[in-house]
């Protein structure tokens, strides 16, 4: 019989490779599909795995329905979450530009972000757009705004209205980005 | 407050009047703790504070904050079974080269138009480079300008090459559509300056107008022989 220390390694070993390998059309992994892999006992799993990936400044983020965070989550609440491997610390912007971002093009998707947070989750399209205006060239607001669309990071309905996607609640640290903004003088 | 009072209400209509009173009023306490409740949140922000902040900040401020809270996903993309699948379907449906080359036909189809983001649709372009380049000519077209307020249409756009002329040249309609640079034209002398602005300048639609350039081999010619003014 598999003793029990064995038995947390092949699990984790299982877990990474269900977090990093996309294997449907969104990144991540869903609650339930790691509980039918790893059995009831994932997110112990996940835990480990987090303090892992800790030493490579990588984590495992859980992004749950609904809310952004829970105080005590469930085993449902953990059954409905999705799961990602995410970076921990911060990244450089000599790095972004490696990954295909320009600094104008992280400039914008930071005020599309904040303002959509500032007016409650919901912002129209043109008064975002009227805000990109102001620090990107006229040309760029619609293609950037578009990409951002594209990503993940802001969903737009029929009315032309902003939210904020699955990829801003997997990747951005919302109320930091705000209180920086707040904070920083220009 | 009831108990204050209420040894003093000896009518039920006064009765009425003052529990309608503090219903109203326990309204507004109600409507009030929600109100605090919502901006004691930790994403509650003024909109116009942050409008307010956005404009102040620059463009590097602002992307340095945005890393300070970013924490992108780590994943790997790889063949999957269906992918491979796919794939070998699409090379054996695939028809031999000689076969295909015999086939190619030649359809004629209309001239007509097409906008930036079409071309971009269609991959003609890519938007990082035509950005890119759009960024890099506007820079030219200021420096070439410097301490003269214009300089003439094709002596800007004007290359080495009727190929490179003319893919300036549209790159610049560009510029002049997108308020980066106004074109004055001389039309007594049937001259074209082109005038850089230092920002972006959004034009009122109903004063703007198109104005056609044409651009020919012949026009090229004599401009790099000098005869063109």
């Amino acid at each position: 019989m598999m003793k029990k220390r064995d038995l947390y390694t092949s699990q984790v070993k299982r877990a990474a490779h269900l977090l990093f390998f996309r294997r449907h059309r969104k990144p991540g992994v869903k609650g339930w599909e790691l509980r039918k892999r790893l059995g009831s006992d994932y997110p112990k799993v996940l835990g480990i795995l987090d303090s892992f990936l800790d030493k490579l400044d990588l984590q495992v983020k859980t992004v749950f329905e609904g809310e952004t965070s829970k105080e005590k989550p469930s085993l449902e609440d953990y059954d409905k979450a999705r799961f990602y491997v995410t970076l921990r610390g911060g990244l450089t912007p000599k790095e972004t530009k490696m990954m295909g971002w320009r600094i104008d093009d992280i400039a914008g998707l930071a005020i599309t972000i904040s303002s959509i947070i500032s007016k409650k989750g919901k912002a129209s399209r043109s008064e975002v757009e009227k805000l990109l205006r102001d620090k990107l060239p006229g040309w760029r607001v619609e293609l950037n705004l578009d990409r951002y669309i594209r990503s993940g990071y802001v969903a737009e309905d029929e009315n032309r209205q902003l939210y904020l996607d699955w990829r801003t609640r997997a990747e951005i640290d919302e109320s930091a980005l705000v209180k920086l903004l707040l904070g920083t003088d220009g | 407050m009831i108990r204050e009072y209420f040894p003093e209400w000896k009518l039920p209509e006064d009765l009425v009047l003052d529990s309608e009173t503090i219903q109203h009023l326990a309204s507004v306490i109600n409507m009030q703790s929600e109100w605090v409740k919502h901006r004691s949140t930790s994403l509650y922000t003024d909109p116009f504070l942050l409008d307010e902040k956005i404009r102040r900040l620059s463009r590097e401020q602002l992307g340095t904050i945005f890393l300070k809270s970013w924490r992108p996903i780590v994943e790997m993309e790889q063949i999957s079974p269906q992918s491979l699948m796919q794939a070998i379907r699409y090379w054996n449906d695939l028809i031999p080269l000689d076969e295909r080359w015999q086939r190619t036909e030649f359809t004629e189809t209309e001239t007509g138009t097409a906008t930036i983001s079409e071309l971009l649709e269609q991959k003609v372009l890519a938007d990082k480079m035509f950005s890119e380049e759009l960024d890099a000519l506007w820079r030219e077209l200021m420096q070439k300008t410097t301490g003269q307020e214009k300089i003439k249409y094709w002596d800007f756009i004007g290359a080495l090459t009727f190929d490179e002329t003319v893919r300036r040249a549209y790159l610049t309609s560009f510029l002049v559509t997108y308020g980066f640079a106004t074109m004055e034209i001389n039309r007594l002398e049937e001259i074209i300056f082109l005038k850089p602005f230092k920002k972006p300048i959004s034009f009122d639609k109903k004063l703007v107008a198109s104005v056609p350039v044409s651009i020919s081999f012949d026009d090229w010619t004599k401009w790099r022989e000098g005869q063109l003014e």
